[in-house]
Formats: C-alpha cells, sequence, structure tokens
C-alpha cells in the first residue's frame, strides 16, 4: 500500500522495541465483543489507473461550467479565475500545515490571514475581518448570534431579500440560543421600508439586508442602517465582495457587521463547497467576534512577526463560553482570495464588476425582449436579475441545458410567488456572443 | 538550517499602476456599466488594493510559504489532528471540471456525477462507522458536532422530553463543550479518571433524567481506548440518555472496531483527519456526522437520495433540523475522501489503524524512559506524554515544542488534554516511515539530555525560523489586526 | 512567601476586598495575578450595575486563560477602574493598588464577616497549592 511505510519487517522491529508480540497485542484494550469480525463490506482497492478512469466517467455525467454556458448564480458565480491562483494555493507548505499554532514555523499562514483580514476589511468598509467562516450561510448566522450577544437582545429581523438557503442556516444557528426570526416583506423586489419600520423595534438585535439580494436588486442600505440604529439595532449587511470594486463598501453605508460569500474571490464552484465566509465587523465588537484573528507583533529581536490573537474568545479555551464553536475553517479559500484580490488588485476588481455590470445589464434587456418573457423587478440590480417566463422555468432550463446553456436558477423551490420566476446571472466570463446566442434559445424555448 | 529571512507583506511591494490580471475589453453595447445604479450605491474611490504584477505575486506567495513547515516538508505529529500525507491522486481527482467547475444549482439531471458520489460516500462512511444513515453537509468537525447534538435534541422533542443538560469529560476537545452551549444546552463537566477514561460511577450520578447526551471521544483524548464502552452507552440508553462521539479520533479503529457496534448514536467523521483531505493551513475540512435509524429523520436537509436509477436531493424532511451551509456540503473534500477510500479498500483502512497504532506505541515505548508517560499504554493512534519531569528543570512542554522546530520537526499539540500536566500530544499517523519516527524520538530524547544539561538552547529556540519567539502579551494587548502604510 | 497584606478580606476565587468607609474595594490577589500572566484585557460593568456576592462582575484574560472575576459582596457598583482598559498590565504590576477593579456599596454589609481572613486565605492557597 503506497501510503503506509512501514514494511513488514520494520514493523517485526518496532514490534520487539515496544515489547509487543503482535499487532493484535497493542489492541488488547478492544473487547472481543465489539470487535469487527469481518471485513468493511467496502469495494476493493482500486489501482490509480483505474480509479482515474472511474472518475473521470462519474465526472463527465456532470453539466459543468466548463463543458457548457453558465448563468447559474444565487450566491455563487463563475467569475474568472487566474491560473496562477491554483499553482501558489498547492504548494504544500501552504497546502498541507494546519492552524498556526507554532507562529514560528508558520508565518507564511499568519502572514497571508492578516493580509487577507486586511483586503476583507477594506473592501467591507468595517475596521477589522476574520480568518474565514465556513460559508456565506454559516457566516450570516454567525452574525445574527453575535448581535444578540452584542446587544442583550434576542430577535433578528431578516429583510425578505436574503437568500433563503442562508435564511434557513441562520435558523438552524438560532434555535438552540432561543434567537426569534422574523421577516421583512419586499416591494417591487426590494426591502419594504415601511414593513421593516414596523418590525424593528425595542427587541431587535439586527436588521439583516443582503445587497445585491438574492432577486438580484440592490437594497438602500442606508436608509436600512437608519432604521435599525434608530431601534438600537445593528445592521448586519451580507455582501458579495467581488462586487466591492464598484458597489460602495457597506461599512461606509452604516453596517455594524459586514457578511458574505466570497466564492467569487478565486475559490472553485465546486458544487457549493468548500466556500469562503467572509466576516467584518466594527472594531468595538472584535473581542465578540467568531474564529480566528491573526495579528501582528514583534518577536524576541524586535523583529515584526504574526501570531493568532484574541485566542480567549475561542473554543479550546473558553469552551462552552466561547463566542462560536468554530475551528477548523476555510483557511485555503481565505488563502486563494488573498491571491485573486493580490492579482486583480486596485484596478482589476473595479474592471471585473464594470464587466459584470455591463453584461448582466445587456443580457437583461436582450432576454427581457424577448416575446413572453420581462423583467420581474424594476429596482437596480448589479450582476443578476430575475426574469419572469411565460412557461414552467423548470421545464425552460432543462430544455436550454441539453444545448449546453445552464438558463438560471428557477425560483419556485425558495419562493412561491414567484414559481414563474428564473434568477439570471451574468459574470465578467460571459460574452456577447453567448448572451445573443442564450437569448435565442429562449426566443425558440418559449415560443 | 535556517529558514530564508522574507519580511515583506504583498501591501508592500509593487508599484502604483502595476496590475497583475488578464480581463477582456466589454463587447456588449452598454456604455455606462453604473448606468441605472444610484449613485450613493456606488464606491467613490477604487479600493485600496496592491498594485503588483503576476511575478511579483508568484514570487511573494511562494517565498511566504518557504516560511511554513508542512506535512509535505516536515514530520507534523500534532496531535487530534491525524497530519498525514494527502495524496496527489486526490488532488487530481478533486479538480476535474466535471467537480470543481459544477455550479451548486445545477439541475440534479444535470450533476448525476456528484450526487451518485455523494450518496456512495455516504454509503461507505455509514459502514465504516456501523451507522445507518449519514449526512455530508457539516462544513468541519465542529460543525458535525452541532448538527449531532442538534438531531438529538429534536430527537428528545419529538418523545416530549424536556432534557436541558449534556454530560462532557473534562478531557474533551473545546468544540464539544462549544457546540453543545451552541445548541442550547447546558454543558456538565465530568471529571475523567488519570487514564482519561470515563469514571463510571460518577457517570451513573450524573446521569439524572434531564440530561439529553453524553458525548466523548472514542479512543479518548490520551489516546486510549475506553475499555468499558458498552457499559458506558447502556448505562446511558437506560436512563433514556443519547451518546455521541467524537469521531476526531477514527483513524484508530478502521476495520477494528465501529462505533455504531460500541453502542453510539451518532458520530462525526473528520475526512481532514481519517480521510486525507489536506489541512489547507487551518481548513477546509469536512464533518460528515452519522445516526442510528432513530435519528436519521432529523438529518439536515436536503438528503441526497437514490431514486430508481437517480440521484436527487430531497427536500421533503419536515423534522430536519434545517440547513448549516448554503449547499450540500463541503464537495471539493468529498470528492478526495471518496477517492482515497477507493484507492485504499476495506483491507487497506484497516492497515492504515494498525501502523497508525503501531507508530504511536513504538513512541511512546521509544520515549518512555526519557519522558512521563501520560497513562500506561498500549495506546491507540496517539500518545501523551507530559513533561513534568523537564519542568522541574525549568523546560516547560512550550520549550520542548520550541526546540523541536529547530530540530527540523513540527510540534506535538501541547497543554491538551487538559487533565495531563505539560502535555505533549503525539500523533504520528500510519504514513510515516520507520526512519522518521526514529529521527524525531531522537531529537526528543537529544532534548531531554539538553534539559538536564544545556538548558539555554532550549530556552532559545526557536533560532532557525524565520522569526524567532513572538509576543503573545502585546499582540493581545495592542491588537493590529490589519495593515496600515507605515506613516 | 505569598503577598497577602493582612488587612484585606479575601475569596476562595482569589478576589480580594478592601474597607473604605463602607465602601467595598475590589481586585484580584498577588497569586491570582501569578497564576494567569500578562493579563491583557479586563472586562469590567459599567459604574452603576449591580453586583451579586459569588456571582460573575467581570472577566479577566491573559494570552492563553480567561478567568471570571466574583463579587466578595453584593451591592451597586460605584466606582469602576477604567484606567485598565488601556493598561491592563497594571493588575500584574500592582495587583492590590492601581490594579483594583471597581467599589462596591455594598447592600448585605454582613456579607463581609463571610469572608476569608489574610490568614485564612493563606492557608486555603497552602492546601489548594501546587
Amino acid at each position: 500500500m503506497r501510503y503506509i511505510g512501514n514494511t513488514r519487517d520494520n514493523q517485526r522491529e518496532m514490534l520487539g522495541v515496544i515489547g509487543a508480540g503482535s499487532l493484535e497485542d497493542l489492541l488488547v484494550r478492544i473487547p472481543a465483543k465489539v470487535r469487527l469480525a469481518r471485513p468493511l463490506a467496502l469495494p476493493p482497492a482500486m489501482a490509480e489507473t483505474d480509479l482515474v478512469r472511474h472518475l473521470r466517467a462519474l465526472a463527465a455525467t456532470n453539466t459543468d461550467a466548463d463543458h457548457a454556458v453558465c448563468f447559474l448564480g444565487g450566491g455563487v458565480y463563475d467569475h474568472y479565475t487566474p491560473v496562477t491562483i491554483d499553482h501558489l494555493i498547492s504548494r504544500g507548505e501552504f497546502f498541507t500545515a494546519y492552524t498556526p499554532y507554532q507562529p514560528e514555523a508558520s508565518q507564511g499562514t499568519l502572514r497571508t490571514i492578516y493580509e487577507y483580514q486586511t483586503m476583507i476589511a477594506e473592501l467591507t468598509g468595517m475596521d477589522v475581518a476574520n480568518a474565514s467562516i465556513y460559508d456565506g450561510g454559516s457566516s450570516l448566522a454567525e452574525a445574527a448570534l453575535m448581535a444578540a450577544s452584542v446587544t442583550g437582545r434576542a430577535e433578528i429581523v431578516l429583510a425578505a431579500g436574503v437568500s433563503p438557503l442562508h435564511r434557513r442556516v441562520v435558523a438552524t444557528y438560532c434555535e438552540g440560543p432561543a434567537v426569534r426570526l422574523r421577516d421583512a416583506a419586499a416591494r417591487d423586489g426590494v426591502l419594504d421600508l415601511d414593513a421593516a419600520r414596523a418590525a424593528v423595534g425595542a427587541k431587535t438585535a439586527a436588521l439583516v439586508v443582503q445587497s445585491p439580494n438574492f432577486y438580484g436588486c440592490l437594497e438602500d442600505l442606508a436608509a436600512a442602517a437608519e432604521i435599525a440604529h434608530a431601534a438600537g439595532a445593528l445592521l448586519v449587511v451580507a455582501a458579495d465582495p467581488v462586487n466591492l470594486g464598484v458597489l460602495q463598501a457597506p461599512g461606509r453605508l452604516g453596517a455594524d457587521i459586514v457578511v458574505g460569500e466570497g466564492q467569487g474571490l478565486g475559490v472553485p464552484l465546486s458544487y457549493g463547497g468548500p466556500n469562503l465566509g467572509v466576516f467584518a465587523a466594527k472594531q468595538e465588537f472584535v473581542r465578540r467576534m467568531p474564529g480566528r484573528l491573526a495579528g501582528a507583533t514583534v518577536d524576541l529581536d524586535g523583529q515584526r512577526g504574526f501570531v493568532l490573537t484574541l485566542q480567549t474568545r475561542e473554543q479550546h479555551i473558553r469552551r462552552e463560553k466561547a463566542t462560536s464553536n468554530i475551528c477548523t475553517n476555510v483557511a485555503l479559500c481565505a488563502l486563494m482570495a488573498t491571491i485573486y484580490l493580490s492579482l486583480l488588485g486596485k484596478q482589476g476588481l473595479v474592471r471585473v464588476g464594470e464587466l459584470a455590470s455591463a453584461k448582466a445589464h445587456y443580457a437583461a434587456e436582450r432576454l427581457g425582449a424577448v416575446p413572453g418573457v420581462s423583467l420581474a423587478f424594476g429596482a437596480p440590480f448589479f450582476k443578476e436579475f430575475t426574469l419572469r417566463l411565460p412557461k414552467a422555468p423548470e421545464r425552460i432550463v432543462a430544455r436550454l441545458a441539453k444545448q449546453k446553456i445552464l438558463a438560471g436558477v428557477p425560483l419556485k423551490a425558495f419562493d412561491r410567488r414567484l414559481a414563474d420566476g428564473l434568477l439570471v446571472a451574468v459574470t465578467e466570463k460571459r460574452t456577447k456572443d453567448e448572451i445573443d446566442a442564450y437569448a435565442e434559445a429562449l426566443a425558440r424555448a418559449v415560443a | 538550517m535556517a529558514m530564508p529571512r522574507y519580511d515583506k507583506l504583498v501591501f508592500e511591494i509593487g508599484a502604483p499602476g502595476r496590475v497583475g490580471y488578464s480581463l477582456p475589453a466589454s463587447d456588449v453595447p452598454v456604455e455606462d456599466p453604473r448606468a441605472g445604479i444610484p449613485d450613493s450605491y456606488l464606491r467613490r474611490e477604487a479600493p485600496a488594493l496592491p498594485e503588483v504584477s503576476e511575478f511579483d505575486v508568484v514570487r511573494h506567495y511562494s517565498r511566504l510559504s518557504q516560511l511554513n513547515y508542512g506535512v509535505d516538508t516536515h514530520f507534523y505529529p500534532l496531535g487530534s489532528c491525524t497530519m498525514k500525507y494527502n495524496p496527489k491522486l486526490n488532488e487530481t481527482m478533486a479538480r476535474l471540471p466535471g467537480f470543481a467547475r459544477l455550479h451548486p444549482l445545477t439541475p440534479p439531471a444535470s450533476a448525476q456525477g456528484a450526487l451518485g458520489l455523494m450518496h456512495d460516500l455516504a454509503q461507505m462512511l455509514g459502514e465504516i462507522a456501523g451507522m445507518d444513515a449519514v449526512s455530508l453537509q457539516p462544513a468541519a468537525g465542529a460543525q458535525g458536532e452541532l448538527a449531532g447534538v442538534l438531531m438529538i435534541r429534536a430527537f428528545h422533542r419529538a418523545n416530549g422530553e424536556k432534557r436541558t443538560k449534556v454530560l462532557v469529560p473534562d478531557s474533551a476537545h473545546g468544540t464539544n463543550p462549544a457546540s453543545t452551549a451552541l445548541a442550547g444546552y447546558q454543558v456538565v463537566q465530568l471529571k475523567s479518571l488519570a487514564n482519561g477514561d470515563v469514571d463510571l460511577a460518577d457517570l451513573e450520578a450524573h446521569l439524572a433524567p434531564d440530561v439529553a447526551a453524553f458525548m466523548i471521544t472514542q479512543p479518548n483524548t490520551l489516546g486510549l481506548f475506553e475499555q468499558r464502552i458498552l457499559e458506558i452507552t447502556d448505562l446511558c440508553h437506560a436512563r433514556g440518555v443519547q451518546v455521541y462521539m467524537d469521531g476526531a479520533n477514527l483513524n484508530a479503529i478502521l476495520g477494528i472496531t465501529r462505533p455504531g457496534d460500541l453502542g453510539f448514536d451518532v458520530c462525526h467523521f473528520n475526512l481532514h483527519k481519517t480521510f486525507t483531505t489536506p489541512h489547507g493551513g487551518g481548513g477546509p475540512g469536512a464533518g460528515p456526522v452519522g445516526v442510528k435509524s432513530h435519528l436519521e429523520p432529523f438529518l439536515p436537509a436536503p438528503v441526497v437520495v437514490r431514486r430508481g436509477e437517480a440521484y436527487a436531493l430531497d427536500w421533503k424532511r419536515p423534522k430536519s433540523i434545517g440547513k448549516l451551509q448554503a449547499f450540500w456540503g463541503n464537495f471539493g473534500m468529498l470528492v478526495r475522501a471518496y477517492t482515497y477510500i477507493r484507492t485504499m479498500g476495506p483491507d487497506g483502512l484497516r492497515e492504515v489503524s494498525e501502523n497508525a497504532v503501531l507508530n504511536a506505541n513504538y513512541i511512546m515505548a521509544r520515549l518512555a524512559k526519557d519522558y512521563d508517560v501520560a497513562a500506561p499504554g498500549p495506546c491507540m493512534h496517539e500518545c501523551v506524554l507530559s513533561a513534568r519531569k523537564q519542568k522541574k528543570l525549568g523546560v516547560t512542554a512550550m520549550d520542548i515544542a520550541k526546540r523541536l522546530l529547530d530540530l527540523g520537526f513540527y510540534a506535538p499539540s501541547t497543554y491538551f488534554p487538559l487533565i495531563v500536566e505539560e502535555a505533549l500530544m503525539i500523533e504520528p499517523t500510519e504514513t510515516e516511515s520507520k526512519e522518521t519516527l526514529d529521527a524525531f524520538c531522537d531529537a526528543m530524547i537529544q532534548i531531554a539530555r539538553e534539559a538536564e544539561q544545556s538548558p539555554a538552547v532550549i530556552h532559545e529556540a526557536p533560532v532557525t525560523t524565520s522569526v524567532r519567539r513572538l509576543d503573545q502579551t502585546r499582540a493581545a494587548r495592542e491588537p493590529d489586526l490589519r495593515w496600515a502604510p507605515r506613516r | 512567601m505569598a503577598n497577602i497584606p493582612a488587612e484585606l478580606r479575601y475569596t476562595k476565587d482569589h478576589e480580594w476586598a478592601k474597607q473604605e468607609g463602607g465602601r467595598i474595594r475590589v481586585g484580584i490577589t498577588h497569586f491570582a495575578q501569578e497564576q494567569l500572566g500578562d493579563v491583557v484585557f479586563v472586562e469590567l460593568p459599567k459604574a452603576g450595575a449591580r453586583a451579586t456576592a459569588k456571582k460573575a462582575f467581570g472577566v479577566v484574560e491573559s494570552v492563553k486563560a480567561v478567568s471570571d472575576l466574583f463579587a466578595p459582596l453584593s451591592g451597586e457598583v460605584v466606582e469602576v477602574n477604567d484606567a485598565l482598559a488601556k493598561a491592563p498590565e497594571t493588575v500584574n504590576g500592582d495587583p492590590y493598588g492601581k490594579g483594583w477593579m471597581i467599589v462596591i456599596a455594598p447592600s448585605a454589609p454582613r456579607e463581609w464577616d463571610g469572608l476569608l481572613t489574610a490568614s485564612q486565605y493563606e492557608e486555603f492557597l497552602a492546601q489548594s497549592g501546587p
């Protein structure tokens, strides 16, 4: 077996040093009664060539974004991923290390976390960012719990445009601590400010708003901040960091905590995971934040170095009183994002946003002009929008998939009032030709 | 050999106007991509991100990587973390476009390969653990714990029972009490015996009608198999208490015994430990959770099911505890774990555990003269030593860890489990060969000699790393968590 | 020799209490700060908060440890040592002086009699000590 180092001779020698007669002698503490008396009922071992053939065949049955034109969004997107990222993160020193418990032998990881924290703080307009949470959904859930802990209140108001997938995660996390969820309705695709004002009150820990929201529409974050703060509640904003080269940093608009799905920052689609949970907050809340934080300090010689810090917040020290139970995070995805943001840089991220927005607006115009098809909402949008179709979106999507167009996400499963809704995302990678071909195929499909 | 020195952050290299990306010109007839978006929603100036070339980036991160120890480059005996070799084949398979480039909201009919892989992996993990059903959704061990405890809570509720407490031993990983508290339970800490075993009489005394669950690690965190496990699980079940197994130490028992056969109701798997997915500098991992059939209705939704020849995501799970992350699980990690299990087969997996146990016992035998052993063996896949002898000479477990870095090894886990004074928790894994173990043991013995004869060399350590010991106090007193230009 | 001023009273959780004309000044003992190591953060209540005997009123943290601060007596918190926010190291340097934490206006002054005297605390340390 190529992943095991010991030969039979090695084993004999080692057993001799231990003073044991056999491997079996080392297992004496395991009662006979609980021993598995048969081999595990698993398929037999496969040689590398056979296994590669098997997995290639399996992978080939999936319609992926390399073999079809992808207009799917809903939280993760087919954004441009410079090939350089995978080369760098694959270096074994990054890839096969763990949480930097020994900082002197982990300065590479610690320094990239510090860079990542700096970039995310800059994009979100927050003071501090952590080293990552699992994904956008769990990040939002952690933000809800943190808001409850900071304010001493036990109710969270969620704008109707918050991703229903993320809302379900928030509900799961809020079950134990008995934090209640309330919804604030939408009007024409965006948060109804009157409904928000009515829902947010003295018991509200936070108002949660996602922008652009699940349906693609841009929310009025400044107005939401005013409503939350007037009631002594926090404003939690869920934002896609890829958009923040063009869109205003939520921190500048009054957000107290900013979270988001950071997959677009160079993380593979990978059927939805691992993703990158972005988490940033104002300085005053830093000791209530979940997750790891890297900080700068000096070594014995006064030289700059980096460590994990404020660890007393975390489970390995504070145990049941920790700010979160998170231990393993998604450090490698955060490294992908750090390299992505370095490569794209000051100009590139703005360019990505401009291209995506331009192409999305072109696509909305083209698709919205197909007879029987219309834009569902009048609100401003960025790279994603909702269409209403004259035929069942599931069937249209299935039909276009056969023509290698992943047309969008049917919304019926998420919102029954949008049974005719199709969510379409357009990134900077889509071309005019692809969009035109999609419009033509859609016209044929709905005719 | 000293590490290279390199002190830059990416913000400290490059030049204004330099770029590292390649994007096409716009090919659509939209003149102003900001038209239609209210001014107040728009960023006024570009974010202060680096301005570097692609090669600047490549050299910067390559040099940063050289400041790390990883499994590929160094023996990494971090106890509880199972830092085994991460096969390169797993990586190539996870990067196949059909997996890596598959969007999670692709219609299930166009994602049959992915769903089938998940279905089969769940089945295989169920067989390995002796569990009836497995959810692959939890993103890491701690999230698996949360899912498991929430399922237990939902189970008791469905039975009309109000139980409010969960028992957790004082030797437990910190995530156990943290996840339990997050699930809304009061945590009651039980005192372990000196060898990390459960004190049965004490457990019995604590099994009150308001106890919902008992959560333990098997083998325990001292690396010993809990011998009276069947008595423990029987006792708990007799009182209506569910038993949760922290699966962090599963690498010790593959094909030898199974959590389900030990009487556990729930256990989680750490795919980044036992099943060779890389640790990535802190993650991502994957923390699937397995349950016995009575807990199956409460699994996180959706569940991957097979309907005839087709696979589907089943959302109609009225008793489900809900979702843990937006999508279906850390799929990229699932492909790697699947590849590993298919590579090893049943016999290979059993050899994994046998050799992991052999390696840990070998280290324990070789070091027993120079260090105190926390509990007499044989141990399972890891051994816990105490540096209490060395501490009397002024050399702590942390000092020993730092000295190991100079001698070319990453350090064991230190100061865990909490019930062992000056703990050094060593997990060699099966992928290390005898030569490496010998070199490590020689280094440990050398340090024990140095503690007696020349402790200064230990207190000075590390001196070969890119930085020397760091001022943790300053970092915590004056948190500096983001870069700002030097004024 | 342990540093345990004779005029103070003590708790088993290593807080000290000092009578100041009917009010009680509270801090942690020399032993406590030594056990914690370098103090990096102290979280204290706001003036006006209620303190309850044997219940936590705040938290003291070092790099690798957290400890609740327990009130020796019940009453209203009338003064808080805000200087510790900027200079937590004072708790290490001067635990019985500038490192004080809060002043309580006791609501049940007789709780004082239940606290350990210096000699009782010294004995307690000797018994539980390393």
